[in-house]
């Protein structure tokens, strides 16, 4: 028989579910070098210019928190549906309709805003993002059609429409036809927290996102039905819990977060609404919910990392003129080697000929 | 007057832009019909139009770029086969890594690559035929990959449900434990079943970088791999389904373009819309219909299979 084995084991290993996403960083970080040396550059300076060089001035550890920020409001939210076998994989679209309605919300009030203006635009992006996650939860509940691929679609159909806005209603009626809106006033921009650097209030939401995560999944009944529903469905069936209340629910929630993630953007560190408020933001939540855990504190440690990814990139295309191309390899990667190393927790690698049963 | 001549091309076109489409639904209606649920479409097809954009621009060889985009999508779902297939990972968060690693190591490869002009495929002439109206051009007038993906249907179709290698393939994705006990090879099945699939998925991309734009631009395939996913529920797994799927979402690529022609006045960005609501909306009116996606869905579809557990 077979060389290699593969034997269940009888409990998962709570152990390998902390290991396997340090080994996956591991091979990640193998497979970089190896992937430089075959492009040609030095491997150790292009992963030191990639991983380290960005984080060793107050700036970029700033820089850090301003990219991991968008991407653990978006992960809470899609970890908590993941947990319950709804795959929400719509965050970029939820993220660009909250930088929509919170950013239109700063338009439209734009010359007479005030105090009230900034907690109406965290409402208006949580509604907005709310309301793009709700198309795929009706459309499951009512019609049967796979959130996949509905949630997915719609992220096109949300880029189209923030483009259509900043070439019409939102272009910026002094900005000789650029695509893209008037800068927010004061009172329509998330204050910085963190001097010196671009940190600012949204960083504190994705913080009360991660506690009241925590919270949901680990304190409260509704919690304890999507863990139900996540691992037996059928089960869940005969204890009378409410499958289609948890559907919308999770979407709900992770619709609602992305938006609030969205509005940050645009209220935050961009300061305007453009076409390209997010690099991809809603799709590597996706990896940093897996890479977490589906846990609101792996994700953070996930985000920071993946957050990491992206100044990387952009720095090693300053310092060495890696393409930034290789962010997304390294991203995708990295959620391929947890996937794969994801086997040692329920089952044991055994060497050698299966013995003869008897 | 005009509108009359117009329906020629834009039939023509149709057929085109249906031609990607169709290639990937194919391979995936067989990953499928395995059991296996491969989301990474998108990545493959992406890695297809790269590898064959490159290896055309540096041989000027239209068929070994086709060959070698083949090649590179089915190295690409091999990925996804190892995973799921010995590794036992989740079938949707593999198949989501594979688009999302796939986005990136294509835009990685073809960063040299941008703005290359490349040469389309030449196109059929028959004197007489193909200069018949209306139906002419589209009917003869496409080159050779239109007609192969339109060959691939019934070739699909008979293998599947006339040869004895379908019918393995067909019950092994209905009850992989009954298989199994039978004596069939469950995963080897599935993974030759997973390589075909990225194969096609890499044809359907070489086909849009090589011939119908024909140029490399990073995530060029803007969702076609997502939508031929849903042209397989849509299809409710039957490859002659499928093709009329891939013609009609073809259909609406190429009204989107013409409508603006025709002096309705819509922003463009919303008429781009146009696909991706028609997508949704076809994956709405079908599903309604749960008997039917039961009766037809491979009832292994997504579960994973361990020869030991």
């Amino acid at each position: 028989m077979s060389f290699i084995r593969l034997e269940p084991r009888g409990q998962a290993s709570k152990t390998m579910v902390y290991v396997t996403p340090l080994l996956a960083v591991a091979l990640t970080l193998l497979s970089g070098f190896i992937l430089f040396l075959a492009m040609g550059f030095d491997p150790l300076k292009a992963l030191y210019s990639f991983f380290v060089a960005p984080v060793t001035s107050v700036r970029g550890v700033g820089e850090l928190v301003v990219k991991a920020t968008p991407l653990v409001l978006c992960a809470v939210g899609l970890a908590i549906g993941f947990r319950a076998n709804v795959w929400n994989i719509g965050a970029e679209g939820q993220l660009t309709l909250g930088a929509i309605t919170g950013g239109g919300l700063a338009l439209a009030f734009y010359g007479e805003g005030g105090w009230w203006l900034l907690p109406l635009m965290v409402i208006g992006g949580a509604i907005g993002g709310a309301v793009w996650a709700a198309v795929p939860a009706f459309l499951r509940l009512r019609f049967n059609a796979s959130e996949i691929l509905t949630s997915l679609m719609l992220n096109y159909v949300a880029l189209l429409l923030l483009n259509y806005l900043v070439h019409g209603p939102f272009r910026d009626p002094d900005g000789f036809a650029f695509p893209e809106s008037r800068l927010f006033e004061a009172d329509a921009t998330l204050p910085v927290l963190w001097a010196g650097t671009r940190v600012h209030l949204g960083a504190l939401f994705a913080l009360l996102a991660v506690a009241g995560g925590w919270l949901l999944i680990a304190r409260t009944f509704i919690g304890f039905q999507i863990k139900v529903i996540g691992l037996t469905p059928a089960a869940a069936g005969y204890a009378g819990f409410d499958q289609k209340r948890i559907v919308w629910l999770t979407l709900l929630l992770s619709g609602a977060l992305a938006g609030i993630a969205g509005m940050g953007e645009v209220a935050g560190p961009i300061g305007q609404v453009t076409a390209g408020i997010s690099p991809g933001y809603g799709y590597t939540a996706i990896i940093v919910a897996f890479l977490g855990r589906l846990h609101p504190v792996g994700i953070l440690l996930a985000a920071l990392l993946m957050a990491l990814s992206f100044i990387g990139g952009e720095a090693a295309q300053i310092a060495m003129g890696l393409p930034k191309a290789i962010t997304g390899v390294f991203q995708g990667m990295l959620l391929f080697f947890l996937l794969a190393s994801d086997v040692l927790i329920r089952y044991r690698v055994r060497f050698g000929a299966r013995r003869a049963a008897a | 007057m005009n509108d009359f001549a117009l329906i020629g091309p834009i039939l023509a076109a149709m057929f085109a832009a249906a031609t990607p489409l169709l290639f990937a639904a194919l391979g995936e209606l067989v990953v499928e019909k395995s059991g296996v649920l491969n989301l990474g479409v998108e990545g493959m097809m992406l890695v297809g139009a790269v590898c064959g954009f490159a290896v055309a621009v540096q041989t000027g060889s239209a068929t070994t770029g086709f060959l070698v985009a083949a090649l590179a999508g089915a190295a690409t779902a091999s990925l996804f086969a190892v995973l799921t297939l010995f590794l036992l990972a989740n079938q949707v968060a593999t198949g989501l890594a594979l688009t999302l690693f796939g986005v990136g190591l294509s835009a990685l490869i073809g960063q040299g690559f941008v703005g290359i002009p490349l040469e389309g495929l030449p196109k059929l002439y028959v004197p007489g035929l193909t200069d018949l109206p209306v139906v002419g051009q589209a009917l003869f007038g496409q080159d050779v990959m239109v007609y192969l993906a339109v060959a691939a249907v019934p070739l699909v179709h008979l293998f599947l449900y006339r040869t004895r290698a379908g019918l393995v393939l067909r019950a092994v994705g209905e009850n992989h434990t009954a298989a199994h006990a039978l004596g069939y090879k469950v995963l080897r099945i599935r993974f030759l079943a997973v390589l075909f699939g990225g194969a096609m998925a890499g044809l359907g991309g070489a086909f849009l970088s090589m011939d119908y734009t024909p140029m490399w631009a990073e995530n060029m395939t803007s969702g076609r791999g997502w939508i031929a996913l849903a042209l397989v529920v849509f299809a409710t797994w039957k490859p002659v389904r499928a093709m009329l799927g891939a013609w009609l979402f073809g259909g609406v690529t190429i009204l989107q373009l013409h409508v603006q022609g025709l002096g309705i006045d819509v922003p463009s960005q919303l008429l781009s819309m146009l696909p991706y609501l028609a997508t949704v909306l076809v994956l709405v009116l079908i599903s309604r219909d749960v008997a039917r996606i039961r009766l037809n869905a491979p009832a292994c579809l997504g579960k994973l299979f361990h020869p030991d557990a």
